[in-house]
């Protein structure tokens, strides 16, 4: 049976990387004494697959991460068990039974949302409101990414689905975040900056990633982004 | 929330952020405004290296098991962070309130290995803490030590005002009583530590003087006190299986070294191998039964969902009940997914047995200790294992499927001669050889065995036989690595055999460390103050500072580890008492001279002296 379980990360637990949050599920899994399924082979792992990494130092009221069980009673029992044996900083949201022909949560993934908000000591920026409109109508959004072995030219404004500010200290965004063509929060937001032209320190803001989605359209239709929590 | 001691930035820049942030399954938070006594416990080395440590996890639990009590711990800062909270001026902090270290009343520190003495200094300068025990006025908490490395806490004495002397289960209870009452009559720092020199296993250093002759050796030890006692026995738990045990061990989130349930089976060895300083200060063995350890195993599966489990002794193969055990837990493990981690048991015919069943023979190496080439060399330091259950075991691993097999020997024990360096490589090639007749050609996976021969350079240690014995220069001990690689590559079965040495500066630097004395503390301070710490991990470890801090101080390494002790010399760490009298050692070491073997306990006591504890291995029916 395929599960489907959303979770929050926040606090101190923004510091814990994707591999590391795997293990720790892995060691709940087993104190919440649930069912799980098993692969074959000589050293046999949980069957477990999360949607989409999120980077160090992010936090998320919407994660997502897919198992299977051989038995259970219920999704609300299980959230209660799981919940029984988190840390601070992790907390089931939901939990849901898939199809058994659902795509995995990794596969599904197509968009997030995010919110980028500046921390407490600093200036809320009025440019970051008023240039906003003016940033999202550019045609083009170039941007270098610097990866190991070479630069490449991206063009984020296709990446861009969505993108506001509700305060002159906010800012939403959703953005591609499929296997093809995901892009950052932050690099939309080091352009956005760029282009209001101010100066804002990575350590000057927050990032929480609060939600991610699949999209729902058939190919050539308009993007009919749903979360992934909706889907099964 | 709680609100961590580093801000998100310094926390983004340093390497693994988890190592400071605490909030693990299981870490244990408490409101302090209903703690009478607050205790940072702490492993002064990395957090992998330090949350692995069984002792820290016992007194951790066991002291918050106190209502009174609250117990946090404190790891190393690794170098990047070391460099911030330094230019920033940030006191160390524990993991667990966040709070910095000095606010606590009592800094713990376990001292497992003398490499570790540099990142003493450095957790205490951190905490903003003064190096010296005279220095620290009525608001700074009391540093205690514990650990192995107390059997000769010389060297660090001027940095501790207290070391507990053996097993921490039993006293603790009794000195934090003392503590509150002291501070509840408003009593002193001295007052308390005058009270504490009065405890059981509680040893004192300010108020102990270590008197020199004009030759450098130790004439004689003065007291403060009347009323302090002159020897310190040992503490140590009688019935083990009352002893408090760690049921709910925290859970790190990152990847540690030991990241497993851990089942301490038993305490002490009956070996009684003449170089091991564990053999000595353990005794006398006491064994937990096997239903007691049952209903740990399961009980901690589930408090910590780890995924595999590890048995832990000097000498599991020892434990009497260890079939009913493993059966128990190979059972157990399976329905539940659980690894079983084996500990390098002797190979026999069960053991391989019980190997197969819980490991990837292909992938799993096997491990032999026999720590000396030839078998004179075996009998000089009272290694029991012999060239024909070496090879008896590899021949059953062998045709068992086993193609990787690991050996460790020590080079520069006393009596060695160049034929038992040489009596390595032949031990290492006659093992291959027996792979080849054992297995025949069609059979053998990747076509040979695979044998990796490791040396380490032996280091004299107190409480053991050879706290006698010189040590090697490190040119003597490079010159012995070369000889012991020459040995092997002159085998007919040189391909199927690796060899790899240790450093040898830093064996040298331990040797000091080990047998050292009072007039050594200074040595550390200076060694640390030029930048030294980490000196156990070899991208760290300077040896330069090191030689230059002995020279400024006028401290000869030469005395310390080269020299021969005289049968009667006082040692720094004799007004310890680890159970184990200095008559029983020095017949042991008369009797290494003269290689000849001493039975195990099982087989015939050897009149140690651990008798006196009334418990153990001394009391059963043979």
């Amino acid at each position: 049976m395929k599960i489907r379980v959303k979770f929050a990360k926040y606090g101190a637990m923004k510091f814990i990387g994707h591999l590391d949050m795997m293990r720790f599920f892995q060691k709940a899994i087993r104190r919440a004494d649930i069912d799980m399924k098993y692969s074959e082979g000589f050293s046999p792992h949980q069957i477990m697959s999360f949607a989409a990494p999120l980077g160090v130092g992010i936090e998320s009221r919407g994660e997502y991460m897919d198992i299977e069980v051989l038995s259970m009673t219920s999704p609300e029992d299980m959230k209660q068990a799981l919940n029984r044996v988190m840390v601070e900083g992790v907390e089931v949201l939901s939990l849901s039974i898939l199809p058994d022909q659902a795509k995995n949560a990794m596969a599904s993934v197509a968009a997030a949302s995010y919110m980028l908000k500046m921390r407490e000591g600093n200036f809320p920026i009025p440019e970051l409101k008023t240039r906003i409109r003016d940033f999202y109508n550019q045609d083009n959004i170039p941007y270098t990414k610097e990866t190991k072995k070479n630069a490449i030219e991206l063009n984020l404004k296709q990446g861009i689905y969505e993108i506001d500010t509700d305060a002159c200290d906010t800012v939403h965004m959703l953005v591609n975040a499929s296997s093809s063509g995901s892009i950052k929060p932050a690099m939309v937001f080091e352009k956005l900056c760029q282009f209001a032209n101010v100066e804002i320190p990575k350590s000057a803001y927050q990032i929480t990633r609060l939600e991610i989605y699949t999209d729902l359209a058939k190919e050539g239709e308009a993007h009919r982004f749903v979360p992934l929590a909706e889907v099964g | 929330m709680r609100k961590l001691a580093l801000n998100d930035d310094i926390l983004m820049r340093v390497e693994k952020p988890a190592r400071y942030i605490g909030n693990e399954f299981n870490s244990v938070i408490k409101d302090k405004a209903e703690i009478g006594l607050r205790f940072a416990l702490c492993f002064p080395d990395v957090y992998e290296i330090g949350m692995s440590h069984l002792g820290i996890q016992i007194l951790y639990s066991m002291f918050n098991e106190w209502e009174d009590v609250w117990c946090e711990r404190v790891y190393s800062p690794w170098m990047d962070l070391d460099q911030i909270m330094r230019k920033e001026k940030i006191p160390l902090f524990c993991l667990e309130s966040q709070e910095p270290v000095k606010n606590m009343d009592f800094l713990g520190i376990t001292i497992q290995y003398e490499m570790c003495y540099t990142n003493i200094l450095q957790v205490l300068d951190l905490s903003q803490i003064p190096f010296f025990s005279r220095d620290r006025g009525e608001d700074m908490p009391i540093v205690i030590g514990g650990g192995p490395c107390v059997y000769n806490p010389e060297p660090i004495a001027d940095f501790f005002d207290l070391f507990y002397v053996g097993e921490g289960e039993t006293q603790y209870r009794r000195l934090f009583d003392w503590y509150l009452e002291n501070k509840h009559n408003g009593g002193t720092r001295q007052d308390f530590l005058h009270g504490a020199a009065k405890i059981p296993g509680i040893y004192v250093p300010q108020f102990y003087e270590e008197l020199y002759r004009e030759d450098g050796t130790i004439s004689s030890r003065r007291k403060m006190y009347e009323d302090i006692p002159d020897k310190i026995l040992k503490e140590i738990v009688t019935d083990v299986n009352e002893a408090h045990y760690p049921l709910k061990p925290v859970v790190p989130f990152i990847k540690v070294t030991q990241d497993r349930v851990v089942l301490e089976i038993q305490r002490g060895c009956i070996r009684g191998c003449r170089f091991c300083q564990a053999g000595q200060i353990y005794r006398p063995v006491r064994e937990r039964s096997a239903d007691k350890l049952k209903d740990y195993a399961l009980e901690m599966l589930k408090n910590t969902g780890h995924e595999e489990i590890s048995l832990s002794s000097l000498s599991s193969s020892d434990y009497s009940q260890l079939n009913e055990l493993l059966d128990f837990l190979m059972k157990e493990c399976r329905d539940k997914h659980v690894n079983i981690s084996l500990p390098s048991l002797r190979i026999d015919a069960f053991s391989l047995d019980v190997m197969s069943k819980v490991q990837d023979v292909k992938k799993s190496s096997l491990t032999f200790a026999p720590e000396a080439g030839s078998q004179r060399l075996r009998d000089v330091i009272n290694k029991g294992l012999t060239e024909e259950v070496i090879l008896k075991g590899a021949a059953l691993a062998f045709e068992g499927g086993w193609t990787r097999v690991k050996l460790y020997f020590m080079l520069g024990l006393p009596t060695e001669t160049e034929e038992d360096i040489l009596g390595i490589g032949d031990l290492s090639n006659k093992i291959a050889a027996v792979f080849y007749e054992t297995v025949p050609k069609d059979k053998r996976v990747n076509g040979r065995v695979q044998i990796v021969a490791s040396t380490s350079f032996f280091i004299p240690k107190p409480f053991t036989p050879f706290q006698w014995a010189p040590m090697c220069t490190a040119k003597e001990f490079l010159n012995k690595a070369h000889l012991a690689r020459q040995g092997i590559m002159s085998q007919l079965n040189q391909k199927s055999i690796k060899y790899n040495w240790h450093e040898a500066d830093v064996s040298v630097l331990e040797g000091v460390l080990a047998r050292g004395d009072r007039r050594v503390a200074r040595v550390i301070l200076k060694a640390y103050e030029k930048g030294c710490m980490f000196d156990s991990w070899s991208e760290t470890f300077h040896n330069d500072l090191w030689l230059e801090s002995f020279s400024q101080c006028g401290v000869d390494i030469g005395f310390y580890t080269t020299r021969e002790r005289a049968d009667d010399e006082i040692f720094p760490w004799d007004f310890l008492d680890c159970g184990v009298t200095k008559e029983f050692l020095l017949r042991e070491w008369k009797k290494a001279k003269g290689q000849t073997i001493s039975p195990n306990c099982k087989a015939q006591c050897q009149g140690c002296g651990a008798n006196r504890f009334g418990v153990g291995i001394c009391y059963e029916e043979g």
